[in-house]
């Protein structure tokens, strides 16, 4: 706008064509006030990376992997003995539970989708709302969340301590740290850690495969990163920007912002990551809905609740084609299936 | 780190290296932080830390393909810029010396500390 406002000034004598111009650039300055274009985006800005992040004072071990796996599975961690985080956190299911929104203690159903954890590594902050910094961090509050496993720290350190195979586990995984809330919660995100959805037919074509996903998928990435604008927010390798947003589903869940009382934060959760997005059914927050052809419908529609929707959201306009398009591609973001082996656990 | 790192991320993680970078003058003077790729940038290099002077403007300019926030819950200067599109810059007047913690509120990422000298 401004380069063109400077080129009406040099040409004075243009006339009707630089008052054309000008309106024009207004219009789409205007536009650009409620949606951003969409640019061209490099399929290289969607290699998966070939490292895996960990803090300094907790790098991935065997033991601590190991270790982290019994606790991940072991009902024992909730106060009714009877909820592992595996119970939500499913491996069958995407670690997820295939449910609108998690059931917790008591059979209580609960306000909130559970999340997959795969790729949580990757993660900026943790949670719907963000409120956990970290992977450790976040390990240990499900255990002790009353609506969620219902337990307290002490009385999962003593049933921790009067197990022989759990105080040979630490010792090999910590040794000399004991068994502590925060040996437990290292253990716990070392083994999240590992979680990793990668090796999708998307990532072969990204590296050069053309036929690893069909003529349909491709055009169906050309829309993620053009005309439905998604890589807005699920960018990157693993399809979020890390960041929070109203995508307009209404309630009256305040997400962000009873973390952060900034008024566009209101309504607003984590963009969630899209890898195994096929298999993590239903979608959104709450669970709005059961399939993607749904989820893709809600943001062709530019949402329903606009009270405090993100500015990136807008109709689309999408044909009944081109929103199949845009499913075939999400279903490529399926990773190789990993087998998962159960733990003995200590008695 | 559990694995070691490729050189090219070493490089990036040069790139964000911490730099300060000071306002010099008597008079209030004014510039320009861009948000790009989810961080605060001067001059081209990302900046962790800036100095001004009380009654310096910075003003806050988006260079992102989407939307970005400003925002500060500092006692020093508390401030919502909104959210607001690539192109788009808004200003903010540091009017009083102290510490302001500056972040984007879609963006949890992006943080930029800004200290105000008399």
């Amino acid at each position: 706008m401004t380069n063109g406002i400077r080129r009406s000034k040099l040409h004075r004598g243009a006339g009707n064509r630089i008052v054309a111009l000008i309106a024009f650039l207004t219009v789409a300055a205007l536009h650009g006030a409620i949606a951003q274009s969409p640019q061209t985006i490099s399929k290289k800005k969607f290699q998966f990376p070939n490292q895996i992040p960990a803090p300094a004072n907790n790098p991935v071990t065997p033991a601590r992997v190991e270790l982290g796996k019994m606790l991940f599975f072991d009902p024992r961690l909730s106060g009714s003995n009877w909820i592992s985080c595996a119970t939500c956190h499913n491996p069958a299911m995407g670690w997820s539970d295939g449910l609108p929104t998690a059931i917790g203690n008591g059979m209580t159903t609960l306000k909130r989708a559970t999340p997959t954890i795969v790729n949580t590594v990757f993660n900026e902050l943790q949670m719907w709302d963000g409120r956990f910094h970290s992977l450790e961090e976040q390990a240990v509050g499900p255990m002790q969340a009353p609506g969620e496993m219902n337990s307290t720290m002490d009385d999962i350190l003593s049933k921790l301590k009067s197990m022989p195979g759990y105080v040979e586990g630490f010792d090999r995984a910590y040794p000399g740290e004991g068994i502590t809330k925060d040996t437990v919660a290292k253990a716990v995100a070392s083994f999240e850690r590992t979680i990793i959805s990668q090796g999708a037919p998307f990532d072969a074509w990204v590296h050069g495969k053309n036929r690893a996903i069909s003529p349909s998928a491709q055009r169906g990435f050309d829309l993620f990163t053009g005309k439905a604008n998604c890589v807005a927010c699920h960018s990157g390798p693993n399809f979020t920007d890390e960041g929070f947003h109203n995508i307009g589903l209404g309630g009256d869940d305040p997400g962000r912002f009873a973390k952060l009382p900034i008024k566009i934060s209101k309504g607003a959760f984590k963009t969630p990551t899209l890898r195994d997005v096929a298999l993590t059914a239903p979608y959104m927050h709450n669970g709005a809905y059961r399939t993607l052809e749904e989820v893709i419908d809600h943001y062709d529609r530019g949402g329903d609740d606009r009270s405090n929707l993100d500015p990136s959201i807008h109709p689309l306009g999408l044909s009944v084609l081109e929103k199949k398009d845009l499913l075939q591609f999400l279903t490529t973001l399926s990773g190789k299936q990993v087998a998962i082996s159960l733990p003995r656990l200590p008695q | 780190m559990a694995f070691p790192l490729k050189r090219s991320t070493k490089r990036r993680m040069g790139l964000f290296a911490v730099v300060i970078v000071t306002t010099a003058g008597a008079r209030a003077a004014e510039q320009t932080v861009e948000q790009k790729d989810k961080t605060f940038v001067v001059n081209g290099a990302k900046v962790a830390t800036l100095k001004v002077k009380v009654g310096d403007v910075i003003s806050f300019k988006n260079m992102d393909p989407y939307f970005h926030n400003v925002f500060s819950l500092s006692d020093v200067k508390l401030f919502d810029l909104g959210s607001f599109p690539q192109g788009q810059s808004r200003p903010v007047t540091f009017d009083k010396a102290g510490k302001v913690e500056v972040e984007c509120a879609i963006h949890p990422q992006m943080k930029l500390t800004v200290e105000v000298g008399k």
